[in-house]
């Protein structure tokens, strides 16, 4: 199956401190591929390299067969990203931070309003396509910032804790739309540290912790080679977190 | 490439004058402080007040272009929103640039209501081809300036206080007000490194009936101090983001 991302011995330091320590991994056509870890593994540093916000210190990094280095335009030209804050325009509304973007990504002139509808539609956003994009709920501020990153029909999707922060129903509809990416042969890069969300969408997952990775299997895989029943209990026994958890339950 | 980066250019230049500049807040800065300022000049001596116009026409540049650079760039840096910006397809320089854009069509803006007011209302007859000549320059060398400062600091509060002291410095040394010839030497020579000196010395040149190639030569030096500006504000910008 043919790689779109490809990552070799990829670092990123900051002075002293190693944030991302000489990753490598292989993300599949048309693959969701998790990216878990705790917090400060390193997830989000890495989705920054690859989608050109910020340089590696080492290493190297292909998406879509483009260097993350030379070709870094192109590649963002190819690739939709959704980072962790809903960063759209408070003081544009849901139809305007959408056509604005497709302004941006270069969207032909005749196509823009009608996809900007179209993705407000698919996120049953319309009927606030006026409103102002502070008036919206923080579910409705995930879901144009999802829509404002497919906005130029990306081939990968990379996705920094799209959940973190929604409701059940948000959050459960989100998951819906990720299915359907997939049946779209979209690849996705997702991030989260929702490991039940990891178990039910991803095909395969790369453990992440202090910047290293652990370990890249499909959840099944993982769950049966750690004796787990969930990718929870795994997740725990692989970054040896274990331990941890136990000290605090029986401290209870 | 270039297309791409032209249009981010133009895109990013009239989201920000859509969300930004046509408010009340910026308009009142870039043109009311301005006028009240020479109001109370004009006040105290109403005679003068034809010798005022360039030194009107000069604030009026500079306070309008710097009036909402701090919410362009540091409002926007904090709240995470100049980084969608980087996500798209252009060059790190292009969103600069548009910033900059921004700034320098309010400003266009601002100052041309600023020179036809003092010109219908006051009779005057200026050399039209001298005033672009040098608006224009200034109104990017302004704007590059108030991006440059707002990048060295990563607070809205912090770039405010920042801009304040080259704006309060030039108002005070580039004869806006007061003649360069009048100032004792020292701060005669230091008047010569800020770029208002030149758009005043410009602007004064439009409105008199004289015909002089020194116009030309404060044009390229204003151009030169909008490349002194933009070059380094480029290479703070990406020193941020790496």
């Amino acid at each position: 199956m043919e790689n779109v991302i490809y990552v070799k011995e990829l670092t990123k330091r900051f002075g002293d401190f190693t944030a991302v320590d000489g990753i490598g991994f292989e993300v599949r056509k048309g693959e969701v591929f998790g990216f878990l870890g705790p917090n400060g593994a390193g997830k989000t540093t890495t989705i920054r390299m690859l989608t050109g916000l910020s340089k590696p210190t080492c290493g190297s990094a292909s998406v879509l067969g483009l260097d993350i280095k030379s070709e870094i335009i192109n590649v963002k030209k190819r690739i939709g990203v959704v980072p962790e804050i809903s960063n759209l325009y408070d003081e544009l509304s849901g139809f305007d931070n959408l056509l604005f973007m497709a302004q941006l990504y270069g969207v032909p002139r005749t196509q823009r309003k009608r996809r900007a509808e179209e993705l407000l539609k698919t996120f049953r956003l319309y009927e606030r396509k006026d409103g102002l994009f502070r008036t919206f709920s923080r579910g409705m501020k995930r879901a144009l910032a999802i829509a404002a990153a497919l906005i130029h029909n990306p081939e990968v999707i990379f996705l920094d804790e799209p959940t973190v922060g929604l409701d059940v129903v948000a959050a459960r509809s989100l998951r819906n739309l990720i299915s359907n990416f997939r049946r779209q042969g979209i690849t996705i890069f997702h991030t989260t540290h929702y490991l039940e969300e990891a178990d039910l969408l991803c095909d395969r997952v790369a453990v992440l912790v202090k910047g290293k990775i652990l370990t890249i299997d499909t959840p099944e895989a993982l769950k049966s080679k750690t004796n787990k029943k969930s990718l929870e209990e795994a997740f725990m026994k692989i970054t040896g977190l274990e331990p941890d958890v136990m000290a605090i339950e029986k401290g209870k | 490439m270039w297309r791409d980066n032209l249009r981010g250019i133009y895109y990013i230049a009239l989201k920000d004058l859509k969300t930004y500049y046509l408010k009340g807040s910026a308009v009142s800065w870039g043109i009311v402080f301005p006028i009240t300022w020479i109001l109370a000049f004009y006040l105290r001596n109403p005679q003068d007040f034809k010798e005022l116009v360039p030194g009107l026409i000069a604030m009026t540049i500079l306070f309008s272009t710097t009036a909402t650079e701090t919410v362009v760039i540091n409002f926007e840096l904090r709240l995470g929103s100049l980084e969608r910006l980087l996500l798209a397809p252009i060059d790190i320089s292009a969103v600069l640039l548009g910033k900059v854009l921004g700034g320098v069509v309010f400003g266009f803006v601002m100052t041309a209501v600023a020179t036809i007011g003092s010109v219908v209302m006051l009779g005057l007859h200026p050399n039209v081809l001298y005033l672009i000549i040098i608006i224009i320059p200034s109104l990017f060398v302004f704007s590059s300036l108030g991006a440059f400062l707002c990048l060295t600091v990563r607070e809205v509060f912090e770039a405010q206080t920042l801009l304040n002291l080259p704006r309060f410095l030039m108002v005070f040394l580039s004869g806006v007000i007061y003649p360069i010839s009048k100032m004792p030497l020292a701060l005669q020579y230091f008047s010569y490194l800020l770029p208002l000196t030149y758009t005043v010395y410009g602007l004064q040149l439009s409105f008199s009936a004289a015909s002089s190639k020194m116009v030309f030569l404060y044009t390229l030096i204003l151009t030169s101090f909008f490349m002194i500006f933009t070059v380094p504000a480029v290479m703070l910008f990406r020193k941020k983001f790496e």
